[in-house]
């Protein structure tokens, strides 16, 4: 029969070794709400399971630069207990908090949510419209990739064996900034997005956008960077008119499938009315705040 | 036996019956501590596992087992040869009648796999881990055949047939070409041209509702042990241990008194654990391997091959005068049954016009089957389907009338002496008072914000009686304990203690109430039908008379005083004898001194429950619809219900909430998907959507109790009414808010946008 075994390292650099040696059937387990489930309906046969919770760092949020450093085994939970936090990515960590439910939240981490490589991952969209880095740590050193290169496809990452991911660094948070995160499931909670829009603004003392970035979920193999769609929003107040072109650019870059979740048709409409939703949401939010 | 008793005296009051204690089996359930089906364990138990088919449809062509057997560890490997051949034969048992011929293929296929996660052979082994290597080396050769899964498309002349032999019955003339369709059936009155002929307004419309499924948290599970001298134990969760008996007896070709099943603590039925899947299988196994085996479904298998109930296609036609009087009606109901013929559509048709009573009308069902699981019972199997189509159409009528929804239900109800569309004169029926307490409902007239609507349906359910032991035994401190055959899926367990403690005189924590095994109590039917507060209530309530008889005749014995002398009064025995003067003797005191009195104290009564009175439900549902979305949200909802009388209230509405969920979910995203090769596309909670707790509002429940004089406290099943017309009143809301007829289940957001966008 098979052997699963199970090592928890107390530091990065023994994870990143353990992870090399092990191979492809090696896998970093930070909460386990995928990983564990996976394993149980025999869709994932590891043969080692690398616990990171017990690396320095590897769970808690500390703030740094002006931005924030998330370890990479954070729960969703914590990050939604950490009121600065809160306040400067209110979207982020309500999208992270949208994961699963109040058990899941208690384990389930944003790094976990990026590697598993769902293209309906809630809180993807989010910091890749808030360019949020990794910190990917492997046998041969450290280096920064910004969240989107990370997932390269349903499942898939471009993490090379042995590497994981150490932490989530969110950037300096402007002044009149904010951002917002919306999905939609055909329930309230339990449920897996549709469609899962992100936008982050920034203004200026006068209301106008002077910096968007809007990025698509579930429309997609990956996570899609709207950027036609953030330029209709610069330079204006995201007024009725704007709204409505920019869902017109939202929809534009779509390119979901149909499958038993809603057809392509409907994700599509759905992407252009939650963006702008969504936008009005984190422009009331960066409006409070000048 | 008689089934009848003695109303308690007019100006009795009750003291237990009616009040709302805790449930005797509670504190167990919420600390974990229950025992369910796959909570038992016994020393050198085997895991069971069962492999199943990829196929939809496929002849099977070759069963390899050596490899399999081989694997160090494997101590049995049963097929479907090896069970005896059966032959083609209805047991009643189930909801309904079953053939158990189809049990067994069911159980585990011989020809023919019938679809996707059919049962082809399985495996007990000394690991979970064992028994799936197992399962990867035995070699099944398919020859896979064309496979059909929608109803219509099954019904169609050339369409793959599931059984080269099966001609439709119920016809005028007999067929000549095989058929997927079973069986059709007919009601009629009057005469429908001339109804038609007679209308000022129709309406006509098709509906469908997929296949959905019970949705219990408990996958099936057992222990199965079969002795080295033919004895056999089964434990296992299900609707009725006695059930399990019968089947497992006639499918092993075994004396059911040398099988003895134990029910374990049941996480959900709804219907579907009225059949067995699993229990046969882990006999055979255990047989063959000397060692009790347990099999433990997972919920993949539950989806898959298990339940559902029937995925349908209902034409509904109505004509009525223009005051609302409804002439005419002309229902057909294509019912799916899933690989082997027993669709609820009976019962659908019979239940489809029962509110209402309409001069001429013809009900036709189809029973039709096709490559998806065999459907089970689930909750008022049938009724759902056709209320959604009749209730949708009367909806519509009210519509074009200009009436309103209620009225235009008064204007047709059925009463009192009015013989129903399905036969039968209804007695002592509550409908009207049902319609009236949601018409004098606040929320009848509460006003609605943008982009809501209300919608209200009717629903109507048979109850039944049937067979049912009980006992009741008297402990020597004078507590009591109700033996009965029931298994507990909706609180009967409180509903048995309190009915008993009533008659004793006993403050209903004394009363302990057991289910017991097949071997320590004798023959119940299953719960189902929304039969045991019914029918088991009877037998336990006639049985605790029994007793006070027998306690009364001890203390006149004590007393030395005529029997007539002594009245039971509040659990104690009062000497009437003025002339002797006689302190109470408390229930206690008798039972510590019943070995001079004649011996323990206690009675068995079995009986043959009849005059269960029929149910009625009026629900009122309010949604808001995002029109951008298509998303629905259920921001209201009050159901009514004629319950004859409400044992434990709480109980009694958490059945009319916990049916009103259920009909909720199903009306709003559940369904099974198929994909193009005959396979479940969402057999998870995941992507099989029943509702979460955030989606619902209160369910507001109002108890109406028209008393059923046929029960010794006027009650009447509650259980399976209340998922009768949620379809259907949610459907309406739902269209009333959009202004666009829905027509076809479920109303989840994509079906909703796309609605609204078609206008
Ligand atoms: C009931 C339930 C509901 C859910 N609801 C949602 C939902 O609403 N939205 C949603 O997006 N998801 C949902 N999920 C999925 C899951 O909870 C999330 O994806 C979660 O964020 C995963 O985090 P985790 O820490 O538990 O990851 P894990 O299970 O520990 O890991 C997930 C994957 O990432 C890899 N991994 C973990 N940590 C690292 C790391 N640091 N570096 C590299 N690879 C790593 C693992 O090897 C594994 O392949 C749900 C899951 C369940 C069970």
């Amino acid at each position: 029969m098979s052997q699963l075994d199970y090592l928890a390292p107390a530091s990065a650099e023994d994870a990143a070794k353990a992870l090399a040696a092990g191979g492809d059937t090696a896998r970093p387990l930070s909460g386990g709400t995928d990983l564990l489930v996976q394993l149980r309906a025999g869709r994932l046969k590891p043969g080692l399971i690398v616990d990171l919770k017990k690396i320095p760092g590897a769970i808690g949020i500390r703030e740094e630069a002006g931005g924030f450093v998330i370890g990479a085994a954070t729960s969703g939970a914590a990050l939604g207990e950490h009121a600065p936090l809160v306040r400067a990515w209110p979207g982020v960590v309500e999208a992270t908090n949208l994961i699963g439910s109040t058990q899941i939240q208690g384990r389930a981490s944003m790094a976990g949510n990026i590697c598993n490589a769902s293209p309906a991952a809630d809180s993807v969209p989010a910091l890749v419209a808030a360019r949020a880095t990794c910190v990917v740590v492997g046998p041969t050193g450290r280096r920064t990739v910004p969240v989107e290169e990370i997932p390269v496809g349903p499942g898939r990452t471009s993490l090379a064996p042995g590497e994981f991911v150490l932490e989530i660094r969110l950037p300096p948070r402007g002044f009149h900034a904010a951002d917002a995160y919306l999905r939609s499931i055909p329930r309230t909670e339990m449920d897996i997005a549709v469609v899962g829009v992100a936008v982050n603004l920034t203004l200026g003392v006068d209301g106008v956008i002077t910096d968007a970035r809007i990025a698509l979920g579930a429309v997609g193999p990956t996570v899609i960077v709207a950027r036609e769609a953030a330029a209709v929003l610069v330079g204006t107040r995201a007024e009725d008119d704007v709204l409505a072109r920019l869902d017109e650019a939202a929809r534009a870059v779509c390119r979901p499938i149909s499958d038993k979740r809603g057809t392509a048709e409907f994700r599509t409409k759905i992407t252009g009315v939650l963006a702008r939703r969504v936008a009005t949401i984190a422009y009331a939010r960066a409006k409070e705040r000048i | 036996m008689t089934d009848v008793l003695d109303r308690p005296e007019a100006g009795d009051t009750l003291r237990v019956v009616g009040t709302r204690p805790a449930r005797p089996d509670g504190v167990d359930k919420v600390t974990g501590r229950a025992t369910y089906g796959a909570d038992f364990t016994m020393a050198g138990q085997l895991v069971g596992k069962i492999l199943r088919s990829p196929h939809a449809h496929a002849r099977i062509v070759s069963i390899d087992t050596r490899k399999a057997r081989a694997l160090p560890g494997v101590k049995a490997i049963v097929i479907g040869t090896d069970f005896p051949d059966q032959a083609s034969e209805e047991l009643a048992g189930g909801e309904g009648a079953s053939n158990i011929r189809d049990i067994a293929l069911n159980c585990l296929a011989r020809d023919k796999v019938l679809y996707q996660g059919h049962a082809v052979a399985a495996v007990a082994a000394t690991s979970s881990s064992i028994a799936d290597a197992a399962l990867a080396l035995i070699d099944v050769k398919y020859e896979v055949l064309p496979h059909v899964t929608d109803v219509e498309a099954a019904m169609a002349p050339d369409a793959p047939l599931l059984d080269e032999t099966r001609f439709t019955t119920g016809l005028e003339t007999k067929p000549d070409k095989p058929s997927n369709i079973a069986s059709r059936m007919q009601l009629k009155r009057g005469d429908l041209a001339d109804g038609f002929a007679s209308a000022d307004v129709i309406v006509e419309g098709r509906y469908i509702t997929p296949a959905v499924h019970q949705g219990y948290i408990e996958p099936h599970a057992c222990v199965a042990s079969f002795g080295a001298d033919g004895q056999c134990q089964v434990w296992a969760s299900s609707q009725g241990q006695f059930m399990i008996r019968a089947y497992c007896a006639k499918i092993l070709n075994i004396e059911a008194s040398d099988i003895r099943v134990t029910p374990a603590e049941i996480g959900g039925g709804f219907g579907g654990k009225t059949t067995v899947y699993i229990e046969p299988v882990a006999l055979a196994l255990s047989k063959q391997a000397g060692a009790p085996v347990k099999i433990v479904m997972t919920r993949d298998e539950v989806f898959r091959a298990t339940g559902p109930t029937s995925g349908a296609v209902i034409e509904v036609k109505l004509g009525a005068k223009s005051d609302g009087t409804i002439v005419a009606a002309d229902v057909v109901l294509k019912y799916q049954a899933g690989a082997f013929p027993g669709s609820p559509v009976g019962a659908g048709a019979m239940t489809a016009l029962a509110c209402y009573n309409i001069p001429n009308f013809l009900i036709t069902g189809y029973d039709v089957v096709n490559n998806t699981p065999k459907v089970a019972a689930y909750r008022a199997p049938g009724a759902p389907i056709s209320a959604f189509g009749v209730e949708s159409a009367v909806d519509e009528l009210a519509e074009k009338l200009g009436m309103d929804p209620i009225a235009l239900r008064l204007k047709n109800a059925v009463h009192d002496g009015d013989k129903a569309a399905y036969g039968p004169t209804f007695k002592n029926i509550g409908y009207v008072e049902t319609l009236e307490a949601i018409a004098n409902h606040p929320h009848y007239k509460a006003p609605l914000g943008p982009n809501q609507g209300r919608g209200l349906a009717v629903g109507f359910w048979f109850n039944v009686g049937g067979e049912s032991t009980a006992a009741v035994n008297i402990v020597e401190d004078g507590s009591a304990v109700v033996i009965s055959g029931n298994p507990d899926i909706g609180g009967s367990r409180a509903s048995m203690a309190m009915m008993a403690a009533e008659v004793l005189g006993l403050p209903v924590e004394h009363v302990r109430p057991i289910v017991a095994d097949t071997a320590s109590i004798g023959f119940s039917m299953l719960t189902g039908g929304s039969r045991t507060t019914f029918a088991t209530g009877m037998a336990v309530t006639q049985a605790a008379q029994k007793v006070v008889e027998d306690l009364k005749r001890r203390a006149a014995e004590i007393w030395d005083v005529a029997v007539d002398k002594v009245e039971w009064v509040n659990g104690s025995a009062v000497c009437l004898d003025a002339a002797k003067a006689k302190p109470d003797l408390t229930l206690a005191a008798i039972a510590g001194q019943s070995a001079k009195t004649g011996g323990p104290i206690g009675a068995t009564i079995a009986l043959n429950a009849q005059g269960a009175g029929p149910g009625f439900g009026v629900h009122l549902c309010d949604v808001e619809v995002d029109p951008e979305t298509g998303h629905v949200s259920v921001v209201r909802y009050t159901a009514a219900q004629d319950v004859g009388k409400a044992i434990h209230p709480s109980y009694v509405e958490g059945q009319v909430q916990g049916g009103a969920v259920q009909g909720i979910g199903w009306a709003l995203n559940e369904e099974y998907v198929f994909d193009g090769k005959g396979a479940m596309e969402n057999p998870g909670f995941l992507d099989y959507r029943m509702p979460v707790a955030s989606d619902l509002p209160m369910i507001d429940a109002v108890l109406v109790e028209v008393a059923n004089p046929r029960h010794p406290f006027g009650a009447k099943g509650v259980g399976e009414v209340p998922i009768v017309p949620p379809l259907a009143a949610v459907g309406n809301a739902v269209s009333r808010a959009i202004g666009v007829r829905m027509h076809d289940l479920p109303l989840s957001p994509p079906r909703v946008r796309a609605a609204i966008d078609a206008g």
